[in-house]
């Protein structure tokens, strides 16, 4: 009876080990996060109260509550989405570096290439207008023009070149502006 | 006494820059010379009333007048004596009056020269400089009058007013309450005045782009004569940008020096309007070409002037509803609106006029590759002015704010700035007028292919950064394209004169400072791509807490925490100072001493770095403040900033690279009368 006691002490024991080691274990993988893991994700949240204050560098009281906020959620094994979530859900989307890409935001994207690309259409039909107007032949430099850079040179003649860029370096160097 | 004296100069030189806009258009319809010289003695007469108001309030700052609303808002009895001095533009009404003061100085200057040969320009550039002078005194007198005093009403409300409300007794505080401590750095107290040098010196090249459009003058003379006016406003303005830098890296203790923040935002706007219309001007005076669109490139720099004074002056960024409420926003808003819908419409009245003399005939072209600057510049402003007025649209639309922050700026730009660094490469090897793809082919390959190696080395060494790797590419391709320039320039010389290579160099700057000085702006524009390719792509930080004794690593550097020590200091702030060892491997590399100042009269705390600089990296630790300090033990950020310094080495090239630019070129002077 004593030695069965004995067992059933040791098999009680084994059994609380067995539903503590896990637990253990999961602290183990839990440690408490370091600042350089707060920070990781305090930057890309900027503070929801300072004017355009990323929350990694906000020397604010509250930001500092925050970041300590971002240390526990870390620490509970949340995932930097979920935490970057949870700032957007309590404080709009102003917590975050950029908008979020949904409705009216979409224009933020949009139109600066679409305005670029406008830019980039005009300059180029401007450019086939001029050529069509000029109808000459591309011949090489250009004698009409104020500062022309002399005769085209011959393929691979070093000292033509040279002499060419001598020729157009004294007419710019002249003309001064 | 003093101070309704100055609220009254204030007033007299406000009637004076009416009086001279109405002299000025009286003048110029009734072809009265009597009209018009009356109209720019009274621009004149501007200068001396508002340097008189401005000493007057100097005077009060330093001596403490803190019945002031102004004098007690940036000043107080530990101050001492310089700061209390440079808090002239402490604060709004005080940059304001600054604003009044330089428009009033660069205006008068502008109508000292002899104008014999330009006569029908003068009347309105007296006309755009009185109206945008007037503009900023009626702020000053209406809404931001740095001479109001406290007075205490029936009701025992204290109140700033300028004249006694009824009833109400007068107020005199006995001490202010301090400068911001964020301004008390070097870099603060110049960088403001700075900014405004550039912003107010690009309104004279607009008063004459608008003189030229209204009397019809089509020619590029309105170039010529403000073309150091522009120079001079972009160095100023380029000079603030990085003394804003500097500061930011200094002072704000998060180890950058540019956060894509509104503010920084709205300074660079107009810098990026006045680096295309810096361009843009050397076409027309070389070609004839593009006379539309730098007229069109000046008003946009005067309206993105007045935007960015606007933007961080109304408080419209911190809410569109701020700007509601705020006294001076509207008035802003409808000086910006009435100035550019006009500008534009007198240029639209002379548009057919502004033709170009000549048309464009090749893509390979300098002034086609200028363009394309122009464009990559436009490309730029259109991220920022975006960027800046987005999260106001969204709060108006949606009542929800926004925040639009580097990562966009930086994705947006990036490949623009990456496009404008390799035309700086190319444009200087292609010819004005005609030029086509082969003989910029041959002009390129040389350099191209000594860029080529770059890369490579740099792979060999470790860098495999695309971004990094593009980067470096270009700056090396550009220093070639400018050393070889220079060089082929010299050899030219020598052959000519028969000189060795140093009195070839000086000889061929001297016969074209502008280029040879742009040249060398180009090479510091690259130095400073360096040092932003470097913290940009390749800076590090860690951050921990350490107990005397125990030490942090970063980037091959270990720093040791030695000790920390707090002090009154006698400008009533309690400093905060600790001392940490710096290692490298074994070897002593020397101290750095981090502090946090608290500043007890405000409650405002300033983070100081303790930085270790060479031509490689910074090492840059702060003391984090918002965490417990203890002489024990104390929270520590560092960060690692390889090549930072090359930002600032290049700022200082920028600055002899416009002196030579800027230079006064002795015929050209004779030729043009220059003012």
């Amino acid at each position: 009876m004593k030695t069965k006691n004995i067992f059933l002490l040791i098999f009680f024991f084994q059994l609380f080990a067995a539903t503590l080691i896990p637990s253990i274990a999961v602290s183990a993988q839990q440690p408490t996060p370091s600042d350089d893991e707060v920070n990781a994700i305090a930057r890309q949240l900027y503070c929801p109260v300072c004017e355009n204050t990323p929350l990694d560098v906000c020397p604010t009281t509250a930001c500092h509550q925050w970041r300590e906020l971002i240390r526990q959620m870390l620490a509970e094994g949340k995932s930097e989405a979920d935490i970057k979530q949870y700032f957007v859900d309590y404080y709009g989307a102003r917590v975050l570096s950029e908008p979020p890409r949904t409705g009216i935001n979409w224009l933020v994207y949009v139109v600066p290439p679409v305005a670029f690309l406008a830019g980039v259409t005009l300059l180029f039909r401007a450019f086939t207008t001029w050529k069509r107007l000029t109808k000459e032949p591309i011949t090489g430099a250009d004698h009409s023009s104020s500062s022309g850079s002399g005769p085209e040179p011959a393929e691979g003649s070093g000292t033509a070149v040279d002499d060419e860029y001598v020729a157009r370096l004294e007419e710019e160097l002249k003309k001064r502006n | 006494m003093l101070a309704q004296s100055g609220f009254g100069v204030f007033v007299l030189t406000f009637l004076l820059a009416l009086f001279s806009v109405g002299a000025a258009v009286v003048g110029y319809f009734d072809k009265s010379d009597r009209w018009v010289e009356a109209a720019r003695r009274a621009m004149q007469l501007t200068f001396p009333l508002i340097s008189l108001a401005t000493l007057m309030l100097a005077y009060l700052l330093v001596t403490g007048h803190y019945e002031l609303q102004y004098v007690y808002s940036v000043t107080s009895n530990d101050m001492p004596f310089y700061l209390k001095l440079t808090a002239l533009w402490g604060g709004q009404a005080g940059s304001l009056v600054l604003w009044s003061w330089l428009m009033s100085a660069f205006a008068s200057a502008v109508t000292l020269r002899k104008w014999e040969r330009d006569r029908e320009l003068l009347p309105w550039v007296i006309v755009v400089t009185s109206v945008t002078l007037a503009f900023f005194l009626s702020l000053t007198i209406l809404y931001e009058n740095p001479f109001a005093r406290w007075w205490q009403t029936t009701a025992g409300d204290i109140v700033p007013r300028m004249f006694a409300p009824a009833g109400a007794v007068p107020i005199t505080p006995a001490d202010g309450q301090g400068l911001n401590p964020l301004l008390r750095h070097p870099g603060m107290i110049i960088h403001p005045p700075m900014l405004y040098l550039g912003f107010v010196a690009f309104v004279i090249p607009y008063a004459f782009a608008i003189a030229a459009l209204v009397t019809g003058r089509s020619d590029d003379r309105w170039i010529r004569l403000t073309r150091r006016w522009t120079l001079v406003a972009w160095l100023f303005l380029s000079l603030g940008l990085v003394l804003g830098m500097r500061w930011a890296y200094d002072v704000l203790g998060w180890g950058g020096y540019w956060g894509w923040d509104p503010v920084e935002i709205s300074a660079l706007m107009p810098w990026l309007t006045g680096t295309a219309f810096l361009h843009s001007v050397m076409i027309q005076e070389k070609r004839g070409m593009f006379k539309q669109w730098n007229m069109l490139l000046i008003i946009l720099t005067y309206a993105l002037v007045i935007f960015g004074t606007f933007l961080t002056r109304s408080g419209v960024l911190s809410s569109v509803h701020a700007f509601s409420q705020s006294a001076i926003g509207p008035m802003f808003f409808a000086f910006i609106g009435i100035t550019f819908v006009t500008s534009v419409a007198l240029l639209i009245y002379r548009w057919k006029d502004l033709r170009a003399e000549v048309e464009m005939k090749s893509l390979f072209s300098r002034e086609a590759l200028f363009l394309l600057n122009n464009l990559l510049f436009m490309g730029v402003l259109i991220v920022c002015f975006w960027g800046v007025i987005f999260p106001l649209i969204s709060e108006l639309v949606t009542g929800q704010k926004v925040t639009v922050g580097p990562p966009f700026y930086l994705r947006a730009n990036g490949p623009l700035f990456g496009a404008l660094l390799a035309l700086m490469g190319i444009a200087p090897l292609s010819a004005w007028g005609r030029s086509t793809y082969k003989t910029l082919g041959r002009a390129l390959w040389k350099p191209s292919i000594h860029s080529a190696i770059v890369p490579v080395v740099l792979a060999i060494l470790g860098v495999h950064n695309w971004i990094a790797l593009v980067g470096f590419t270009l700056v090396a391709f550009v220093i070639f394209v400018t050393l070889f320039e220079f060089w082929r320039g010299v050899r030219s010389q020598q052959k000519k004169q028969k000189v060795n290579f140093l009195v070839a160099l000086w000889q061929l700057a001297g016969r074209n400072h502008r280029r040879y000085g742009g040249y060398l702006i180009h090479l510091s524009m690259v130095v400073m791509a360096i040092g932003i390719l470097g913290i940009e792509l390749y800076q590090t930080t860690t951050q921990k807490t350490l107990a005397v004794g125990e030490d942090i690593q970063i980037a091959g550097y270990t720093l040791r925490f030695d000790s920390l020590a707090q002090f009154p200091y006698t400008d009533g702030r309690i400093v905060t100072r600790a001392a940490l060892s710096v290692f490298r491997g074994d070897k002593f590399l020397g101290n750095l001493y981090p502090r946090y100042d608290y500043y007890t009269a405000s409650g405002q705390p300033m983070t100081i770095a303790g930085v270790r600089s060479t031509l490689a990296d910074d090492l840059y630790v702060v003391l984090v403040n918002w965490e417990n300090v203890s002489a024990a033990q104390a929270p520590f950020k560092v960060y690692h900033n390889p090549l930072v310094n090359w930002l600032w080495i290049g700022s200082l090239m920028f600055i002899f690279g416009f002196l030579v630019a800027a230079w006064p070129e002795r015929e050209d002077e004779k030729r043009e009368g220059k003012i």
